[in-house]
């Protein structure tokens, strides 16, 4: 094999047709082959064993956690059935236990929360992925995200201590003047509500909105893009023309994704919105949600039902928020990974 | 020369002002979300900076009444937990956005973890604080430090997963051809070249979610539980600067309201400096998941 | 004598054939031009030859390759010892980004797990680069990341990569199509020095170059080996009309 061979000596194939190859014989081949085999691939092995191990372990989570839930929350389901969802008595003392004003309140607070924050989660996107230089973008990109690194419980002091009493003394007292006739701005004015419940969710849920509508404009095809403007359509018909119709989808997953964020956040609204499981109409008056009672309330439950009792309220929170992520997901899987996965 | 009718100025005009006004309402909304940042910000500063001082990081809260006293054993707990729970879910985090973007690239499997780490992502944390209670706070006889960190790691590990993924996926496939082609067996490839070129993405994201969890409040309440003297043992309940604050902010005692704005500043700070140094690490390449 | 046989070689991405039954020998110390116009499946057939096909999502192979006589992908083969027989070079020069370029050479003896003292990694670690021509531009900075070298000098570094585990055949897959001309000529020069020991199959999209350093020559069409043989007759004499066609630049 060393020898360099004349190049007359070659065999060169017939072109199209198959040329028997002068083969070694069988024997041969086969020990021939011991050199190029190795024994257990271990490393494989263990590499495929660590990662696949892992990736069950996050699967599992998900099913476990809904699978605790659904066990620990057998006795109310056995004992209120349906009357759980739609009882508006939540009395510890009587074992009395409806849901449904922690139900009323978590729906109210967050999609009060959404009607503030959805425009301007979409205004943010909007503006750092179609107005600002890509410098600009990017500082408040940082920014607007710092919004959501901020610890709940700080929103909360804050939602306490200063966002509260503003309500109460300055903006409720015009919403009164303007819109009173409405049920929804009547009532007494204490400071902890409804409305700052809504106001410091909402807060916290722009980030969330806006990040993920900037992920989605991103996704918008360059093409779609130039192709208005070189038509002489200006910057709002671009966005009217080219990227909100491509990403109108994307933009409902957001607020949806939004709206999951809302559903369950737990300990600011515990400390603003008042913690009373009433169901009223007004935004002034002190409510409760699903996350709040839980969190106010699971440590101090003694009897077993309860702390079940709690755990159902527990189980309808994740049902809502699987519902909500999963159809959130799916509405911005399909603009978002086609563009970034390979 | 006005070949498109005579309205064609004025109606370009009006479009023109249209779409200043629409794009002018998109910046005025940008500013006014980040009204909110700097008060929430600017009153931590002004009514906590008074309360930090040595006091606040070496001493244990004081009774109800008496006035004085720190947040010491918070700080420390707040640093336990954090630390036990990236123990839990660093290892498994990685491990699954290997698994993301290596063996189960593109597959049906693949996509099915990955869902459901964005669904756990999801799952408010109050529910994960109730998961800790029934698997490990029953079971063990009580609130401890372990199943804190349990709590928080179960919310830290998708997200520790999917940063990974992302991260890795930015590893070009040039370089995963190139080791394979030369006769490196591909779990040698993706570790020691594919997630070696993504380690500072890898390790972006670990710090990302240690700073998501550190500011965590509910999942603690009912498994870490908070603890008013020293205690670094896992097996008992442990104090955390969040249920502090937290506990503080709802009592009706001027002094503990002082001490929660210095406890929630000192938070803030913890976290945000974190997310400051992710951002730094990470450029612009790395999209955070969501 | 052929030092890589191809036996009715088809190869697939799902259910699209991209190569439909080629047969073809590889002579042994020569060089292989592998021309055709792009799309032919140029690279899709040398990416058979070490195995790296299957690394494609959904792709796979029928048919049988022999290297030195035995088949490549019978039943037990592991892939990467195939790899290490049969070195790559790609397209766009990819040195690992995280390892200096003395690290990068001795990556495939290192991560393979070919145990060897620190000395001996190092007089590979020359060898190679002095085969790949580059050790008089880096024998000062081994130290420093490949990346930090120039395009051309990168490829060679790859090159040098690949050379250090000591393959029988080296696989070029348009080495060049992203280097300036002088780079270009200097991975010429090295193509037509390592011949004397490493059997080269290198695909071209430039057919000045498959004249300038091939021995042989094979022409692809949509997935068919059209023709094969001496690159002196197929660059003057073709046999069949198409070769003619691409060679003379009527389509491609």
């Amino acid at each position: 094999m060393a020898s360099k061979p004349a190049k007359e000596e070659l065999i060169l194939p017939n072109v199209g047709r198959f040329q028997a190859a002068s083969l070694p014989a069988q024997e041969e081949t086969t020990r021939s082959w011991k050199r190029l085999k190795i024994g257990v691939p271990l490393g494989q092995f263990f590499f495929n064993g660590f990662t696949v191990t892992s990736a069950f372990i996050i699967l599992s989570l998900v099913l476990a956690i809904s699978a605790v839930l659904a066990v620990e929350a057998v006795p109310a389901l056995v004992r209120f059935k349906a009357g759980f969802l739609v009882g508006t008595d939540w009395d510890p003392v009587n074992e009395q236990f409806g849901a449904l004003p922690f139900i009323y309140g978590t729906a109210v607070s967050s999609f009060l929360a959404l009607i503030i924050a959805a425009p301007f989660g979409i205004g943010v996107a909007l503006c750092l992925s179609e107005m600002t230089p890509f410098w600009l973008s990017d500082i408040l990109g940082f920014l607007v995200e710092l919004l959501a690194a901020i610890p709940s419980v700080v929103y909360g002091l804050w939602g306490i201590f200063v966002l509260g009493p503003f309500l109460r003394d300055a903006v409720e007292p015009v919403l009164v003047r303007y819109l009173g006739f409405l049920p929804l701005f009547q009532g007494p004015r204490v400071g902890v509500s409804m409305l700052s419940a809504g106001a410091i969710l909402a807060v916290m849920v722009v980030p969330y909105i806006s990040a993920v509508c900037r992920d989605v404009f991103s996704a918008v095809p360059a093409g779609l893009r130039e192709a208005a403007f070189a038509l002489g359509a200006t910057r709002w018909e671009v966005v009217r023309l080219a990227v909100l119709p491509y990403s109108i989808s994307g933009i409902v997953g957001a607020i949806i994704l939004g709206l999951g964020r809302a559903l369950g956040e737990t300990i600011a609204v515990a400390m603003v919105i008042g913690n009373r499981p009433v169901i009223s109409a007004s935004l002034f008056m002190p409510s409760t949600t699903l996350a709040s009672a839980i969190a106010n309330e699971f440590t101090e439950a003694t009897s077993d039902i309860y702390v079940s009792a709690l755990i159902e309220l527990g189980l309808v929170l994740i049902l809502m928020s699987l519902l909500i992520n999963v159809t959130a997901r799916l509405m911005i899987y399909k603009l978002i990974t086609e563009r970034f996965s390979r | 020369m006005n070949t498109l009718g005579p309205y064609a100025d004025t109606y370009r005009a009006w479009r023109k002002l249209k779409s200043a006004a629409m794009m002018g309402a998109t910046v005025i909304a940008t500013l006014l979300t980040l009204v909110p940042l700097f008060l929430v910000l600017s009153y931590l500063v002004r009514q906590g900076v008074s309360g930090i001082n040595w006091v606040f990081f070496t001493r244990l809260p004081r009774p109800v009444g008496e006035v004085g006293g720190g947040m010491g054993n918070a700080v420390v707990g707040t640093l336990e937990l954090v630390g036990l729970a990236s123990v839990l879910a660093v290892a498994v985090g990685i491990g699954t956005g290997l698994y993301l973007s290596e063996p189960g690239r593109n597959s049906a499997a693949a996509n099915a973890v990955r869902f459901a780490a964005d669904v756990l992502m999801g799952v408010p944390s109050i529910v994960v604080g109730i998961f800790a209670y029934a698997v490990v706070v029953r079971p063990m006889g009580g609130f401890s430090a372990l199943a804190g960190a349990f709590a928080l790691a179960t919310m830290m590990t998708p997200l520790v997963a999917r940063t990974a993924e992302e991260a890795l996926k930015l590893v070009p496939a040039e370089l995963r051809e190139s080791a394979l082609a030369l006769g490196i067996p591909r779990w040698r490839t993706s570790l020691s070249v594919v997630a070696r070129t993504a380690a500072r993405g890898i390790a972006t994201g670990v710090l990302l979610a240690l700073a998501r969890i550190a500011g965590e409040t509910a999942p603690l309440l009912f498994t870490a539980f908070g603890n008013q003297y020293w205690s670094t043992s896992l097996k008992q309940p442990i104090a955390a600067l969040t249920v502090q604050v937290y506990t503080y902010a709802i009592s009706p005692f001027e002094d503990w309201h002082r001490q929660a704005w210095a406890g929630a500043l000192v938070l803030t700070a913890m976290v945000l400096l974190a997310e400051a140094l992710v951002r730094l690490l990470s450029g612009r390449g790395l999209r955070v998941p969501r | 004598m052929a030092k890589m046989r191809l036996m009715r070689l088809s190869a697939y991405f799902g259910r699209t054939r991209a190569l439909k039954e080629i047969n073809l020998d590889i002579p042994e110390s020569n060089v292989t031009a592998v021309i055709g116009p792009s799309g032919c499946g140029k690279s899709t057939l040398v990416r058979c030859l070490n195995r790296m096909h299957e690394a494609v999502k959904d792709a796979r192979v029928e048919g049988e390759v022999l290297l030195d006589g035995e088949n490549i992908y019978a039943p037990g083969v592991d892939p990467a010892q195939i790899r290490r027989r049969v070195g790559m070079v790609f397209q766009k020069p990819a040195p690992f980004p995280t390892m200096s370029i003395e690290d990068n050479v001795a990556a495939g003896l290192k991560l393979n797990g070919l145990g060897r003292s620190r000395a001996e990694r190092a007089e590979i670690v020359e060898r190679s680069l002095r085969r790949a021509a580059l050790w008089d531009e880096v024998k000062d900075e081994l130290g420093k990341p490949g990346t930090s070298l120039s395009g051309g000098q990168q490829q060679r570094l790859c090159i040098a990569r690949a050379l250090a585990v000591e393959p029988e055949v080296l696989l070029m897959d348009e080495p060049c199509s992203a280097l300036d001309p002088i780079s270009t000529a200097h991975i010429e020069e090295l193509v037509l020095e390592l011949k004397s020991q490493y059997t080269i199959v290198i695909v071209t999209h430039n057919m000045q170059q498959a004249a300038r350093v091939s021995d042989f020559t094979a022409f692809l069409l949509g997935g068919i080996l059209i023709e094969f043989s001496d690159t002196k007759q197929i660059f003057t004499n073709p046999e069949q009309q198409e070769t003619e066609d691409y060679i003379t630049g009527r389509f491609g």
